[in-house]
């Protein structure tokens, strides 16, 4: 029986890593991550987690050397954030092409200048098309449930991707909050050893990353496009198997309230419980109002996104990140791009907010979605607002 | 390779496009990236091997006779075998 214990969810993350018997860990500490790799490399150090953990001098570094110990077969495990997942920004890329399933926690961080540590999505946002499966945590418990899920969804045979689980920088990172913490043999079952297909061998020589010319590179692309989307079903399958086991279950879009809710309000990571809190007071007072929760940003799920807001009359999407003279907040372009060919969909108002560490309080996002009513109903000289700053 | 190179479609290939044949980048033609061609002079040619040192393809080796010559299969016409070699012995030319 898993037991119930409080603790940071960074450590809680390293407890995951342990859990999943990691051979390899490949790091360089940055705010606000540190805490994971550091609890590792206790985790390392003490004999309780047999991995090679390699202190690496930077991100770049860090990504490189989790390739090469993925491609020899070898269970791999990075964090990153902010300008650390920035630096190792081109070898995300081809961690994905060349179907290396490295697991990465990215605690999510607002990028320079001005220098912030604090949370945001922007860091996220940037590593968007770079063809990792990217899913998004709102609380520890999602955190550890979801590093779990990433080792067996990347590794599947089918699959072979790398995975990020997003988290809120210091909003989750550095938060004390009670986790169940699965037994050994539970993960044990949970996730089998990983076996790539073709993987570096001496006996068996094969070249990873080989150039490829004008005539073959557009079928690779092809290749993992298709290989990315069709993963979903592999996700969708691995969230329901660790339902069975452990209780806990998770989708691509959750909803809160939202079945006969008018006025939809999006979020994704840790500020969607504290919408929670502002859609119940709002409930209370006899408001038809809700929340839809994206979790899975990459593949992303255009077919429950649709089926999710089609009866709201209007969707407000909140962004933490900015895409600088863009038409709107990344995530809630992309879901004016999903719904724009249906017939039936919401109008979609557009809010930047959150950046840099700035809290928002549930009495925040009874402002937001106030205004987002009144721009659906007036509409807005802007084709985004940003939410909470001083004019 | 069933196919020609041109006719894989993307269902074809390995997963992330590995390559599991061992060494098949010789089978690729870099001679056709030439606009230019090394052309030697044997009465010019001291058979010294600078230019078999320099080629940065490794395409030069030495004949029967003694005289270093450019595979033009992997040749990419880059020219520093005729800058270097020490008695203007090579020349770099126009066709093929």
């Amino acid at each position: 029986m898993a037991k119930r214990v409080g603790i940071e969810i960074s450590a809680a993350i390293g407890e995951a890593v342990k859990l999943a018997n990691v051979d390899v860990v490949a790091s360089y500490p940055i705010t606000p991550q540190t805490h994971i790799v550091e609890h590792i490399a206790e985790l390392v150090a003490d004999g309780e987690l047999d991995a090679a953990y390699i202190p690496v001098e930077s991100e770049h570094s860090a990504m490189s050397a989790c390739l090469g110990a993925s491609a020899v077969g070898a269970r791999t495990f990075t964090a990153s954030a902010g300008q650390g997942l920035e630096l190792m920004h081109e070898v995300l890329y081809i961690a994905s092409s060349m179907r290396l399933p490295v697991v990465m926690a990215v605690t999510n961080r607002a990028l320079s200048a001005p220098l912030s540590v604090w949370g945001d999505h922007s860091d996220a946002m940037a590593v968007r098309d770079t063809g990792w499966i990217q899913i998004f945590t709102e609380n520890g418990q999602e955190v550890i449930d979801n590093v779990l899920c990433a080792f067996r969804i990347g590794e599947d045979r089918g699959v072979l991707l790398p995975v990020m689980i997003h988290l809120d920088g210091f909003h989750l990172s550095h938060m004390i909050e009670p986790i169940y913490i699965p037994e050994q043999s539970e993960v044990d079952k949970f996730i089998p050893p990983y076996q790539h297909p073709l993987p570096l061998n001496p006996d068996k020589p094969v070249t990873m990353g080989a150039f490829g010319p004008p005539f073959i590179y557009t079928e690779t692309k092809k290749a993992q496009e298709v290989n990315l989307t069709a993963a979903k079903e592999v996700i969708l399958q691995c969230w329901e198997d660790f339902g069975s086991i452990f209780q806990r279950y998770y989708h691509p879009v959750e909803t809160y309230h939202s079945e006969d809710a008018k006025i939809l309000l999006l979020t994704m990571g840790s500020y969607s419980e504290t919408a929670t809190m502002t859609i119940d007071t709002l409930r209370e007072e006899g408001k038809n109002v809700g929340l839809v929760k994206l979790r899975l940003w990459r593949p992303f799920p255009f077919a429950e996104i649709r089926q999710a807001v089609k009866d709201a009359e209007v969707l407000i999407v909140l962004d933490r990140a900015l895409s600088f003279g863009g038409p709107a907040g990344p995530v809630c372009s992309e879901i004016k791009a999903a719904l724009y060919n249906e017939d039936k969909k919401p109008k979609v108002v557009s809010f930047v907010g959150g950046l840099g560490g700035r809290d928002i309080t549930p009495d925040g996002f009874r402002e937001i979605i106030n205004r987002g009513i009144e721009i659906s109903r007036t509409g807005s000289e802007q084709e985004f607002e940003m939410f909470g700053v001083r004019e | 390779m069933a196919k020609l190179e041109g006719e894989l479609t993307w269902k074809d290939l390995e997963i992330g496009s590995i390559v599991v044949e061992p060494g098949n980048a010789s089978q690729y033609q870099t001679g056709d990236w030439r606009s230019q061609r090394p052309a030697l002079d044997v009465k010019r040619c001291i058979k010294c091997g600078i230019c078999y040192i320099f080629c940065p393809e490794g395409c030069i080796i030495q004949n029967a006779e003694g005289y270093f010559e450019s595979n033009l299969f992997y040749c990419k016409g880059c020219g520093i075998c005729a800058c270097e070699c020490p008695t203007e012995a090579i020349t770099m030319v126009e066709g093929e």
